[in-house]
């Protein structure tokens, strides 16, 4: 029977059924961080679990680090405490840990891939709703809460169920400026942000098979910001050229036996799926969310929609709320909005490639005055290649903070937080109310449409006139 | 972990919520998961829409409401609980004294983690969540969860079923061990390994 590529990856992992409707699957590769693991080891430390798979779990320090300087007590004393007990406990039970003196230290879900420790074709799980990432080399990927962190840490499976398939086929040729960023964000305008509960989601589509690796990452990252369980990409030569040579990247031994396998990774031609949608691509504008959902998004040249535009009433209401929030009005052009906050980094957008899109616009530009304006690489790997490459030089000379790698003013768990009223220009992935910070108004937008907003100290159209 | 399991819900009070998409960022912010413990959440549930900026409690959130004080049962709308992946929003609702959401959709991460902590979620058309939002207008409503029959049971007789999902249905029910179920099947998982190391040795 044709399968498609959620279905083929879930079976072969299925260890045992537990009942009629749940099977224990095994997990591949298991990471985890500060925030969502101290419980589980705790609970594991109560029953007497061992952890069964050391080896097949990876740890890293990200959510709640300085990102301005290398120290375990730069962002207070409970995040200290959180750090260290992170640290403890994967001494005690031999999990690696990229801790803050690591060259590779970064945001989990950029260091997954970057280290050949995310594979085609594995299961991989993570305490963090962005773990969709990983799904951009057709690995089947999701977030886990903590109950769930130590299920895994003591079995190395988890117990599920099968989810409804989701095929999202993205055709057409990206205008210039546009990017996978935008795409993501046009969909979620498009299917909402429950759109996707209950399903696993397949990109495919000549659009995605032009996309780079990073593209891709991006595209399933905010998966999740449709409800979807995972987003998935079906492995092709893009693929398996990023994987060649990273450090945890199958060996010479494996290597040839690996690819073979990862090319038999793709949904059969004539598999179903519950649902399909189809996205011309070559009519997606940079995008920018104007509300506190992520879809509650338009394109840049679009006026702020009316209360009326939707026919919901819970859409209308929420559009009511959303102005008052943000402080916006209906039919307002974003163009005429000035930004406080720029920020360029997350598990969304804070890739080499990110960095470059953002180059190209800063260069020789200076950020305008009153802007506060952040660069927060991904990992360790990313900053120094910034560096090497003169990107970090580009930034600093136009205004920009150029920071340690970690999460920072995504979420705020940190001291990199959006004053209440501040209106942000962020390449991350949430623009809930308070995410940033209390009383924090955040714009979701691409890296080159943040660095464009840096300079001009409000929104820009760059697709026109001196940016173009 | 032995996460409090309730075998039957007796129900209570009834707090109406009347908004779609609450996400995670709102059940409880971002400063409350520095902790390394599981409790200590109740008071930053919503925190900022129950506190004004000064730290007093808000007087317009419901939450904050004279007759809604001791609610062990929280009504709201689509897509309740999007957002991040935080254990933290359960262990804060239930922490606070909920044990049981009704709403018309739940965010897939955030009903696994109610779940693995024996809180009850019931999922109801739009129809039927206006419905009960319609009962909550009328005043202070009492409901009984009967799990076991799946119904909410509003007194004169009157009552609403529901479906759940019969795997988490039994888990609520029996209080089984999350982690001591799947334990059971232990050889299997070292026969997967087995044959995982012998088909896709890269995969260590």
């Amino acid at each position: 029977m044709s399968q498609t590529l959620y279905q083929k990856i879930y079976q072969s992992h299925v260890v045992g059924q537990l009942n009629a409707s749940t099977d224990l699957l095994y997990v591949d590769r298991h990471l985890i961080h500060e925030v969502t693991s101290p419980q589980a080891f705790a609970g594991l430390k109560q029953a007497n679990r061992p952890v069964r798979r050391p080896d097949l779990t990876y740890a890293t320090m990200d959510h709640n680090v300085s990102t301005q300087r290398r120290s375990m007590d730069a962002a207070g004393e409970t995040s200290r405490k959180q750090l260290e007990a992170l640290a403890e406990n994967c001494d005690e039970h031999r999990i690696p840990l990229l801790d803050l003196t690591h060259p590779d230290q970064g945001i989990v879900h950029v260091i997954g891939p970057e280290l050949g420790l995310t594979q085609p074709g594995m299961i991989i799980v993570c305490g963090d709703s962005h773990t969709s990432t990983h799904g951009a080399f057709g690995a089947l990927s999701f977030g886990i809460g903590t109950s769930e962190v130590e299920h895994v840490l003591a079995t190395q499976t988890l117990p599920q169920q099968a989810a409804k398939t989701l095929s999202i086929v993205i055709d057409g040729e990206l205008s210039a400026h546009v990017t996978p960023k935008d795409i993501i964000m046009a969909v979620i305008g498009q299917l909402g942000t429950a759109g996707g509960n209950g399903y696993v989601a397949e990109f495919s589509g000549s659009a995605i098979r032009g996309m780079s690796m990073e593209g891709r990452m991006t595209l399933c990252n905010m998966s999740i910001e449709m409800g979807a369980k995972a987003g998935l990409i079906a492995p092709d030569d893009t693929t398996i050229a990023y994987l060649k040579g990273k450090p945890h990247a199958p060996t010479a031994e494996h290597w040839d036996a690996a690819v073979v396998y990862w090319r038999s990774l793709h949904s059969d031609a004539d598999a179903t799926f519950d649902q399909v949608v189809h996205i011309d691509a070559s009519h997606i504008k940079p995008q920018v969310s104007w509300g506190t959902s992520p879809e509650q998004v338009i394109a840049v040249d679009q006026p702020i929609p009316a209360a009326d535009d939707f026919t919901e009433s819970s859409k209308q209401d929420a559009a009511r709320r959303a102005y008052e929030y943000m402080g916006v009005q209906a039919g307002q052009k974003l163009t005429d909005l000035t930004v406080d906050v720029v920020f360029i980094g997350s598990c969304t957008n804070s890739r080499i490639e990110d960095l470059r899109a953002a180059a190209k616009v800063v260069q020789g530009k200076q950020v305008a005055s009153g802007v506060r304006a952040l660069i927060v690489p991904g990992s360790g790997q990313v900053k120094r290649q910034a560096e090497a490459e003169g990107l970090a030089d580009i930034f600093k000379a136009a205004g920009f903070e150029w920071r340690e790698p970690g999460c920072s003013m995504c979420l705020g768990m940190n001291d990199d937080r959006v004053e209440s009223g501040q209106r942000c220009a962020s390449t991350s992935n949430r623009n809930f109310e308070g995410r940033q910070g209390r009383g924090s108004r955040t714009h979701l937008v691409s890296p080159s449409m943040a660095a464009a907003a840096a300079i001009a100290g409000r929104f820009v159209d760059i697709t026109t006139g001196e940016w173009a | 972990m032995n996460p409090s399991i309730h075998t039957i819900f007796a129900g209570g009070l009834v707090c109406p919520l009347d908004k779609n998409n609450v996400d995670t960022d709102q059940i409880i912010p971002k400063q409350f998961l520095t902790s390394v413990s599981r409790d200590g959440f109740a008071d930053a549930l919503f925190f900022d829409w129950r506190y004004l900026s000064d730290g007093s409690p808000n007087p317009e959130f419901v939450l904050n409401a004279p007759q809604y004080q001791g609610a062990s049962i929280l009504l709201s709308r689509a897509n309740f609980g999007c957002g991040s992946s935080r254990e933290h929003a359960p262990w804060a609702l239930q922490q606070y004294g909920f044990q049981v959401i009704i709403a018309e959709s739940f965010a897939d991460i955030f009903y696994n983690n109610s779940a693995n902590n024996g809180m009850l979620l019931i999922a109801l058309s739009k129809g039927n969540i206006d419905s009960l939002f319609n009962r909550c207008s009328e005043g202070p409503q009492q409901w009984q969860i009967d799990l076991k029959n799946q119904e909410i049971r509003f007194g004169n007789n009157a009552a609403l079923g529901f479906d759940i999902d019969q795997d988490v249905k039994q888990r609520l029910l029996s209080g089984l061990d999350f982690i001591g179920s799947s334990e059971q099947l232990a050889p299997k998982i070292s026969d997967f390994e087995q044959s995982r190391k012998n088909n896709l040795p890269w995969l260590g």
